[in-house]
């Protein structure tokens, strides 16, 4: 019964999805549209699951003093500033929300995003080492592009951008296509497998 | 000479009387033309069709606007049924050149007009179109998607009963899943956590979920090895889940004691605020052995490039084929995109896992050859029309509409 009620579930849950990718009468567009509703509604309430358990690991370090508790009351205080800032003046523009999100948290992401260019360069250093053919066709091929797409490319040899073109459009997009069709069959055969019930190990066993 | 003269003068007269007359056409044109000028634009061209691969109760109304005229404030959509009776059913601001009724009933004929407002009265009525709203049982343009998955069921199906039946099935070996078992044992070895990213998408998203199941793997032979299991997540129906399927691990490797609900923690929905929190944890815990499986985007070279400089052994798979290049570069071993699909069957070795996957590569082999044949059947098709109606008719079976 345990594994009985949750299978039963995903084979129904899963069949509506897929009679509604190809039937529009109803009563499947509706039921399609309603479990989307549904998971929305789920993902939402489970934000008050994620805040409580955010709440008590840190809480729980600091009461501990547990291994780097001393980061913990800074989250913890981050995530109440803008829960109260948010529940007493709202989220609108120019109010104190707005002023932390705009001035803190985005300027902090934008920072987590840059760190991006220098680990591009450590790890296209390591990746563009010429220590076999692969890797060197890989160093080839990644200095046209890059050579291509700055105008000294050009001013070197006209042939470099079209060079370029040819690199991005052909094997690029060839070599892309072919992973996407690869998962796309990964993506079927998964979901036939979880809807029914072969795969069921996320249940906890096979039996 | 008495002729002449009366030619003269009947010439002189004809002239006379026919200028006012050229005068009259003339500003009669222009008479026209102002009127032409000062009338307000009609719809023109109306066409009411039943809205295609519904579920029903809908018309879709198209039309055109005359180019000549007084442009209008705006327009109204009229309806009337069989009963006779007439509503405005919608006013649209000037420049709509279509509309979808949503308020019908299926199986009565509609008949639709546009008028045209200027100054709030009506000055234009467009001709009238009729249609009889309809549902319908499939969508034409996935009909070769259909035939496609049941082929691709059957193959599956096939397999996976051979499988059950002892069958043996060769799977090539998938380097970065063997290494599964060395990376936790490493991580047990040298008395460090093992840190699991799934990722920041929902559970809705196919990769998570099946990176959910290989987490169910790596949590057992975590429990086994007695290590400590690291789940930081980015979404907190994942955390959920995340929570039962390590539970379960623990459970099936009789290890429930050493499950650790506070391990597999919420950090924020925030991209690059989950990217900072696990790069975080990588630098505070140092784990000796890192899987980042699932979907990802920017953030993926920051965690992995932060997993690397901790030294961890790292193993990562997901089927965003704009972050795999990052993942090559910076973990020690990498899935691609359908292998890590692959990994739970390939983990447990179980006939009907085997089976799947066997039917799956199958499917890949048909479409290998349903590939060929389109790129041969498109080239030669210039120069050979029956092989540009293959070329079309394989165009049509995989596009999806």
């Amino acid at each position: 019964m345990r594994l009985i009620i949750p299978l039963a579930i995903t084979f129904t849950a899963g069949m509506i999805m897929i009679l509604n990718f190809f039937i529009p009468h109803q009563p499947f567009r509706l039921l399609g549209d309603n479990l989307q509703e549904w998971f929305m509604i789920v993902a939402s309430g489970a934000i008050f699951l994620g805040a409580m358990n955010l709440m008590h690991v840190h809480s729980r370090k600091i009461k501990l003093k547990l291994k780097n508790w001393k980061y913990s009351p800074v989250t913890i205080i981050g995530f109440l500033l803008m829960l109260v800032t948010g529940l007493i003046y709202g989220v609108t523009e120019h109010r104190p929300f707005d002023y932390l999100f705009m001035n803190v948290v985005a300027p902090m992401g934008a920072t987590m995003f840059s760190l991006l260019a220098f680990f591009v360069a450590s790890a296209a250093f390591r990746a563009f080492r010429a220590s076999n053919w692969r890797a060197t066709l890989l160093l080839t091929s990644a200095f046209l592009v890059m050579l291509g797409q700055v105008p000294i490319g050009a001013m070197i040899w006209d042939k470099i951008p079209l060079a370029k073109v040819w690199l991005m459009s052909i094997p690029n997009t060839a070599g892309q296509r072919a992973v996407m069709i690869g998962a796309a069959m990964g993506v079927v055969s998964t979901s036939l497998r979880i809807i029914f019930g072969i795969e069921r190990s996320y249940l906890g066993g096979t039996d | 000479m008495n002729n002449l003269s009366t030619f003269l003068i009947f010439l002189l007269l004809f002239a006379a009387g026919t200028a006012p007359a050229d005068n009259a056409d003339q500003s009669e044109s222009v008479v026209t033309e102002a009127a032409e000028e000062f009338r307000v634009q009609e719809a023109v061209d109306l066409e009411a069709s039943d809205t295609e691969e519904d579920a029903g109760g809908s018309v879709s109304l198209t039309w055109h606007m005359e180019i000549a005229g007084i442009i209008p404030d705006s327009l109204g959509i009229m309806r009337s049924d069989p009963s006779g009776g007439e509503e405005l059913i919608a006013t649209l601001p000037e420049g709509f050149v279509m509309y979808n009724d949503e308020s019908v009933d299926n199986g009565i004929e509609y008949s639709y007009w546009i008028v045209s407002y200027l100054g709030g009265t009506v000055e234009a009525c467009s001709d009238r179109a009729v249609a009889v709203p309809s549902a319908q049982w499939i969508y034409k343009g996935r009909i070769g998607m259909l035939i496609i998955l049941f082929l691709m069921a059957a193959v599956i199906i096939y397999y996976i009963e051979s499988g059950k039946k002892g069958k043996e099935l060769f799977i090539r070996e998938i380097a970065g899943l063997e290494a599964v078992d060395d990376a936790v044992g490493r991580a047990t070895e040298m008395g460090k956590p093992v840190l699991y990213v799934p990722g920041i998408a929902d559970m809705d998203d196919i990769q998570t979920i099946a990176s959910m199941v290989i987490l169910g793997r790596v949590a057992r032979k975590t429990a086994e090895y007695g290590s400590s299991l690291l789940v930081p997540t980015s979404r907190s129906v994942v955390m959920s889940v995340a929570q039962e399927v390590v539970k379960e691990g623990y459970i099936q490797a009789g290890r429930p004691d050493a499950y650790n609900k506070e391990n597999i923690q919420y950090l924020t929905d925030d991209q690059f605020g989950y990217a900072a929190g696990v790069d975080g944890i990588m630098v505070r815990e140092k784990p000796a052995a890192i899987f980042l499986l699932g979907t990802f985007y920017a953030e993926s070279l920051i965690l992995a490039e932060t997993g690397r400089s901790v030294g961890a052994i790292q193993i990562a798979g997901t089927a965003m084929p704009s972050q795999i290049p990052f993942f090559v570069a910076a973990c020690d071993y990498t899935l691609i995109g359908e292998e890590l699909f692959a990994a739970s069957a390939y983990l447990s070795r179980e006939p009907k896992l085997l089976g799947s996957l066997k039917g799956q590569d199958a499917a890949k082999l048909f479409f290998i050859i349903l590939i060929i044949v389109g790129v041969v059947s498109a080239t030669i098709g210039d120069y050979w029309s029956p092989l540009k109606s293959v070329a079309e008719f394989l165009r049509k079976l995989v596009t999806v509409n």
